[in-house]
Formats: C-alpha cells, sequence, structure tokens
C-alpha cells in the first residue's frame, strides 16, 4: 500500500516582499509548528522595509490602494481554505474577507469625509487633507487570530501607511497565511511586514524605535504592557493608537496626520 | 543690478531715516500688585503660600506677584473644575455658545488694555500683540462659539460627546492666544478647564479671569493655576483629569507622554519645529524676503513653527542673501511698546542664555554670522536679528530649535534635494515654499513631512485653519473642525 506524506509549510517571517527565517537562526514549536523566533535585528529589517514601502504604498493614488486592497480580499477569498485552517474557520475569514472589501472603499473618499477646505480670512484657498503617518507597529490581538488582525492592520494601510504587524504569541500562523495572500496581491513590498516570536521580546523594541511613527496597542491589551510600550513609544513622541469602533472611517483617521495648505490667490 | 544693490547695502539704512518714539501708553494697564489663583470664580490665596514675580523683559521691572501654586492648589482647581462639569455640559449648546461670543466680544472690547499687557509682560512688539494676538485671540472664541451647538454636524455618525476637565499648559510665546486656542474648544465641547500659563507671562491669564467675569462664566468652569514647571507637573499627575493638552518644548512634551502612559488619557502635544521655508529661484524675491523675515524674526523668533531654516535654490543664493541682509538692517529692535518696533525683547533671561550657546555653537561649527548693525536698550533681554550663511546640515543650528531671532541659511538645486533637506528633521511643525508655479506649491505641499504649508506666505493662522505636526512636533490639531476632535468623546 502506497502512502502519500502531505508536504508541510515552513511559516516563515515576512519582511519586505520576502519570506525569510528570522536572522538568528531560532524558532519556536507554535500550534504545531516551527515557527521562526524573530530577533532585534529582524525587527530593524522590517522597519528598514517598511519605510522603503511606505514611499511606494503611500505614493500610490488613493485609488489604486483601493484597488490593491480589494484585490486582497481577492486573494484572501480564493485561499479561504487556507485561511479557515489558521483561525476560527470560515465564517471569521468571511467576516476578514468583507471587511478588506469595506476598507478598500474607503481608500478614495477619506480626504472628502476626513478632510476639508477652511474659509480663513485673507487671500488664501486652504484646505486640510489627511495623510498618512508614516510606518506603523502594530500589535496583533491573540482572538480572534485573522479578522482581529486584519481589523486593525487594514485601517492602517488603507491611508498609505507601511505596518510592522508583530504576530501572536498564540496564533501566528494567521498572520503568515495573511502574508501570503498580500504577498499575491499588488501590495508593495514592504508595506506589510510580519514579525513572528515572543511579544515581550519584540513589542518593545518596535515601541521604542526611532524611525517608527506610531503603534497600535489594541493587541497588548489594557494591562501593563500597553503602558510599558506607550512609555516607551514617547522617545519620539509616537501616536500610540487603541480601537475603538469595531469598523468605522475614524479608525482609519487614527493612524493619519492632517496637513493644511495655505495656496495664495491673487491676480 | 548687482552693482546698485551692493551700493545700497553699504549704506546703512537707517540714516536720514529714524523715527521718533511712538510709545504706546501703558495707562491703560493697570496691574494689581498680586494675583492669587482662579478658582471656582474666585480669586484665592495659594494654600502653597508661595509666590513669584512677573517681571518684563524689556525693563526688568518687576510687574505684579503670582502665585506659585502647589499640589494642593492644582487639586482644588481640579475639583473645582470636576464640581462644575455636570452642569456646564448639559447647558443648552446654544446657551453655552453664547458664553463663549461674550468673551470675544469681552477680549475685542478691551483688546488695547490686553495687548499692551501682554507686550509688558512677554516682551513681544506692541503691533504684533494688537495687530496678531489679539484679533486671532477673539475670533478664535467667535469661530469655536459658532461649533458648541452644531458639534453633531461635525463628524458624520458619531455622537459626541465632552470629555470632562480638561488640564491645559500653554507656553510663553502667545500666553493670550494659545489660551485662547486651548479654552475655547474645550468650552464649545462642554468641558471645564484647567489652565496653567507660562512661568514668565501670567499676567494676560490673569486677566482673562477677570474676562470670564465679564462674560459670566460660570464659577469652576475656567480655573487657572499659575506657577512653574513644578505646577504643570502636578497638574498632568493629577487623578481627577480627563485630558491634557500641552503646547511647548519637545522634552517636556515627551514626558508628559510618558507620565500618562498607561492612564487612559487622551493627550494633544503641540511642540518644538525646525521649519525649512524653501526659496526657489523663479519666486518674487523681494515679496519672499519680506516672508522670510515674517518667518523668523516674528515674535523675536519665539515661535514653534517660526521658518528657522531657509533652503535657497543655490542660483540665487548670493543675491537673496544680499536683499536679506540688507532688509534686517531695517529691522527696528527695542522697546516692544514702540509702534515703530519690530522686534521686541527676548521673553527671560534663560531663553536669552539658550540662544546664545547656540548662536555660539554655529560659529564654532563654521558657519558665518551676520547680525546688522544694531544699539539694544541698556537693561531688558535682547538679541540682534541673526543669520547664518555656509550652514551645514549636521549643524546644531540647523538641527536643533532656537527659539529665538536666528535663521540658518541653506542650498538645495533640485526640488527633489529640496524636500529631502527639509525632511531631513525630527520634526514637522511647518513649512513655507516660494515660487511664482502653483503646481510646484502643491507639488512640495504633497512632499513635505509637516502639518501646515505655507505657499508665497509663512506664520499665518486663522481659527478656521488646523494647526499641528508631524513627527516629533505632535499630535492632534487645534484649529478649525479638527480641532474639536481633541476635546470630545464619542458614544
Amino acid at each position: 500500500m502506497s502512502v502519500r506524506l502531505p508536504v508541510k509549510k515552513t511559516y516563515k517571517l515576512f519582511i519586505g516582499g520576502a519570506f525569510p527565517r528570522s536572522e538568528s537562526g531560532r524558532t519556536l514549536e507554535l500550534e504545531g509548528h516551527n515557527v521562526a523566533r524573530a530577533s532585534r535585528k529582524d525587527v530593524r529589517d522590517a522597519v528598514v522595509a517598511a519605510r522603503k514601502g511606505f514611499a511606494d504604498w503611500s505614493g500610490a493614488t488613493a485609488y489604486n490602494r483601493g484597488q490593491v486592497l480589494y484585490r486582497l480580499a481577492e486573494t484572501m477569498e480564493t485561499r479561504a481554505s487556507a485561511l479557515a485552517a489558521v483561525c476560527s474557520g470560515r465564517r471569521e475569514v468571511a467576516r476578514a474577507v468583507d471587511r478588506v472589501v469595506w476598507y478598500a472603499g474607503w481608500a478614495d473618499k477619506l480626504a472628502q469625509v476626513l478632510g476639508s477646505s477652511n474659509p480663513v480670512a485673507g487671500p488664501y484657498f486652504n484646505f486640510t487633507s489627511p495623510e498618512p503617518t508614516g510606518v506603523v507597529a502594530v500589535i496583533a490581538p491573540d482572538e480572534p487570530a485573522l479578522d482581529g488582525l486584519v481589523a486593525r492592520v487594514v485601517p492602517a494601510m488603507v491611508g498609505g501607511n507601511a505596518v510592522v504587524v508583530v504576530a501572536s504569541e498564540k496564533h501566528p500562523l494567521a498572520a503568515i497565511e495573511l502574508a501570503e495572500s498580500i504577498a499575491t496581491s499588488d501590495v508593495p513590498a514592504g508595506a506589510f511586514n510580519v514579525l513572528t516570536g515572543l511579544r515581550a521580546e519584540l513589542a518593545p523594541v518596535l515601541a521604542a524605535h526611532m524611525d517608527v511613527n506610531a503603534i497600535d496597542v489594541t493587541g497588548a491589551g489594557v494591562d501593563g504592557d500597553a503602558a510599558a510600550l506607550e512609555a516607551l513609544a514617547a522617545e519620539n513622541v509616537k501616536r500610540v493608537v487603541r480601537a475603538r469602533e469595531e469598523q468605522s472611517p475614524y479608525e482609519i483617521e487614527s493612524f493619519l496626520e492632517m496637513k493644511t495648505v495655505w495656496h495664495p490667490i491673487g491676480r | 543690478m548687482g552693482a546698485v544693490e551692493k551700493q545700497r547695502t553699504q549704506l546703512p539704512a537707517r540714516d536720514g531715516w529714524e523715527y521718533a518714539p511712538a510709545p504706546e501708553s501703558r495707562e491703560i494697564v493697570s496691574f494689581k500688585d498680586r494675583y492669587g489663583l482662579f478658582i471656582g470664580g474666585k480669586e484665592v490665596t495659594p494654600r502653597s503660600r508661595s509666590w513669584f514675580t512677573s517681571v518684563s523683559p524689556s525693563t526688568e521691572e518687576p510687574l505684579a506677584e503670582v502665585a506659585q501654586a502647589g499640589a494642593k492648589d492644582v487639586a482644588l482647581a481640579v475639583d473645582a473644575a470636576r464640581g462644575a462639569f455636570a452642569d456646564w455640559s448639559s447647558w443648552k449648546p446654544s446657551e453655552r455658545a453664547k458664553v463663549l461670543f461674550r468673551i470675544a466680544r469681552v477680549l475685542q472690547e478691551r483688546s488695547r488694555e490686553l495687548a499692551v499687557a501682554e507686550s509688558l509682560d512677554g516682551g513681544k512688539p506692541i503691533k504684533e500683540s494688537r495687530d496678531v494676538d489679539l484679533p486671532l485671540a477673539a475670533a478664535h472664541f467667535f469661530y469655536y462659539a459658532g461649533w458648541a451647538d452644531k458639534l453633531e454636524y461635525a463628524f458624520p455618525n458619531r455622537r459626541p460627546r465632552p470629555l470632562g476637565v480638561a488640564a491645559q499648559i500653554v507656553p510663553w510665546n502667545f500666553p493670550l492666544l494659545m489660551l485662547a486656542w486651548k479654552i475655547a474648544p474645550a468650552l464649545a465641547c462642554g468641558n471645564t478647564v484647567v489652565l496653567k500659563p507660562a512661568e514668565t507671562t501670567p499676567l494676560t491669564a490673569m486677566l482673562f479671569a477677570d474676562v470670564c467675569r465679564q462674560a459670566e462664566v460660570p464659577p469652576g468652569v475656567v480655573n487657572i493655576v499659575t506657577g512653574d514647571g513644578s505646577t504643570g507637573a502636578h497638574l498632568v499627575r493629577n487623578h481627577g483629569i480627563d485630558k491634557v493638552a500641552f503646547t511647548g518644548s519637545t522634552e517636556v512634551g515627551k514626558a508628559i507622554q510618558r507620565e500618562l502612559a498607561g492612564r487612559g488619557i487622551p493627550l494633544t502635544l503641540e511642540l518644538g519645529g525646525k521649519a525649512a521655508n524653501i526659496v526657489f529661484e523663479d519666486s518674487a524675491l523681494d515679496q519672499a524676503v519680506e516672508g522670510i523675515v515674517n518667518g523668523i524674526y516674528f515674535n523675536q523668533g519665539h515661535v514653534c513653527c517660526a521658518g528657522s531654516r531657509l533652503l535657497v535654490q543655490e542660483s540665487i543664493h548670493d543675491q537673496l542673501v544680499r536683499k536679506l541682509k540688507r532688509r534686517m538692517a531695517t529691522l527696528r529692535v527695542g522697546d516692544p511698546l514702540d509702534k515703530n518696533t519690530d522686534v521686541g525683547a527676548i521673553n527671560s533671561k534663560a531663553q536669552l542664555e539658550r540662544i546664545e550657546e547656540l548662536v555660539a555653537s554655529g560659529t564654532e561649527e563654521g558657519a558665518e554670522i551676520y547680525q546688522p548693525p544694531c544699539r539694544l536698550p541698556e537693561k531688558g533681554w535682547w538679541f540682534v536679528p541673526t543669520v547664518f550663511t555656509n550652514v551645514a546640515q549636521s549643524h546644531r543650528i540647523a538641527r536643533e530649535e532656537i527659539f529665538g531671532p536666528v535663521l540658518s541659511v541653506l542650498t538645495f538645486r533640485t526640488p527633489d534635494e529640496a524636500v529631502e533637506k527639509a525632511n531631513n528633521t525630527m520634526y514637522g511643525l511647518s513649512a513655507g515654499v516660494w515660487t511664482e508655479k502653483g503646481s510646484r506649491i502643491l507639488w512640495m505641499a504633497d512632499r513635505l513631512r509637516a502639518g501646515v504649508v505655507w505657499g508665497n506666505t509663512f506664520n499665518r493662522f486663522d481659527p478656521s485653519s488646523p494647526f499641528g505636526g508631524y513627527k516629533e512636533s505632535g499630535f492632534g490639531r487645534e484649529g478649525g473642525r479638527h480641532g474639536l476632535e481633541a476635546y470630545l468623546r464619542f458614544e
């Protein structure tokens, strides 16, 4: 009787559009797999990649970003069974895919809803428009494994930010599976990066990193953990973000800057 | 053209054009000998039993004694604000609006008095306090008054609610205007406030307490605690507050952010800057020179968004610097109360020393200094308008906020290089672009990592125009619809 063994996947990091092992050579056995245990140096590499990715991603037109994110929904849909295997199941995948579609549509509407033209008392056309803040660190929530991550990462990306995710220690595979969908979705290399490993080892390095502009601590909970990250974030005045609403353009706004331009008017 | 200009630069511009003194009368202001704290609608003696003197930076004369609020005083102020919150936040919004409109009117009616007080206590030229600080402060209250009963139209699909007690700390460069930027939106949104003015400029805030009396602001809605940095620290550490808004140095801003870590208190920070003022070769040069001067010498350069780095396209560097130096020679430095004064006194001795230290570093690091001939008053704290040429990006004077009348000139060749140099800073508050090409203004504006970009102008402010920083210049916006968000939570 012939036996065929299934080909098992090696779960690695996702940095700058590639899937490298940790430079440290370390792994952890999590969810039945050897998952890369990223190091401080991997964190720094991911931030460098994100800074590059930020230029490409924020430089794309809003319409283009919307289309690319819609394509992410498509690639997630076709990989639904792989994604379902690393979260609570098909229903969670469906929720996550629908969420991506919802946010994708916001890309070219943000400026109209969140921006303004301002009636200043002088001969200037004065307007305020949203811009991405830059490189955003996201501490992934543990639950729900896939949709919880999507609910934090996608609002950060819609506005043009590049993200570096510290995957959940409990469910790291969802983050890597999501990276595989992203890798085939036309999201530029570096706009989305995933680090797996020990949160206590990685998150503080990101929180203190001088080239990270914002940190989402939703996944760190409200315990002393998040407080310690917040204190580190002050080192370069990072924006510290927490989820306020389930799904909303204001969740996107948390990762945006408002730029006001005074343009002269004259004959 | 070059030759003609050269000849003109050699002429001391002042000769034959000396102005007669035109002092604004200070009779209109009478400071009390001593100001207590403004808590619960009353002036109270500080529990700390401690006082300090506010002096005029232009004459070093003592103006009044002011209370040094301690932890207990701050706690009483927060309690008063807490006590007033339930009632104030349940006022009909249209009536709350009227209180703000009244404040705006009283500020307009007393603007001469307040402008003179501001110049006396802070050292800024009367023409600035009269034409900029006061009109803008009144306009800010007028603008936010109108929002008070329209908040549900500001944020689609959200239900806005006030936060509670807002702790607000303001700096010494625009004492009353920054007070207005803080208090107007907070009150419009239904919050109550405890405001701490800067140590060196507390007096217009104490006069504002009297404005509150005239406008019949309910007791406890506005509380003012004076003191040094320790008073601010007590305020931020107090557990009765629901919001912190701070304008000041990046260093203190970081300390506040650290202090609030894990407390879940919304924070907005408006911090330092090192703005690039970028001049292209096709710009209207004389207009640009005015903008450069306004950008860095306005308010003695005590402006967080000051255009302290001049980026000049290489082809016009020599010509522009020549014109700039000639213009600098006409700046009148001296008595803040003289209506012809362009540059007033440095706000404090400590600030003067900081400026002197950084200017010394500029010379040591190899930049070339120019200061126009200038007679300074004997008493008080003064610094001659200064420009450095041959500045490298690595020089301290190109990286650190000087907060004084000191300009660093750097050059660029291409728009891309201008963008790269402009963004090469930890700050990101403002930037200026001078060119006759509208498309280039917008192309540059897209790429500059700064919260405010001025095209063919600089240092313009308006209550409807959101203001605030990128990067280490802080977060949150003041002014406009966006300015409301800092004082609301959403259900």
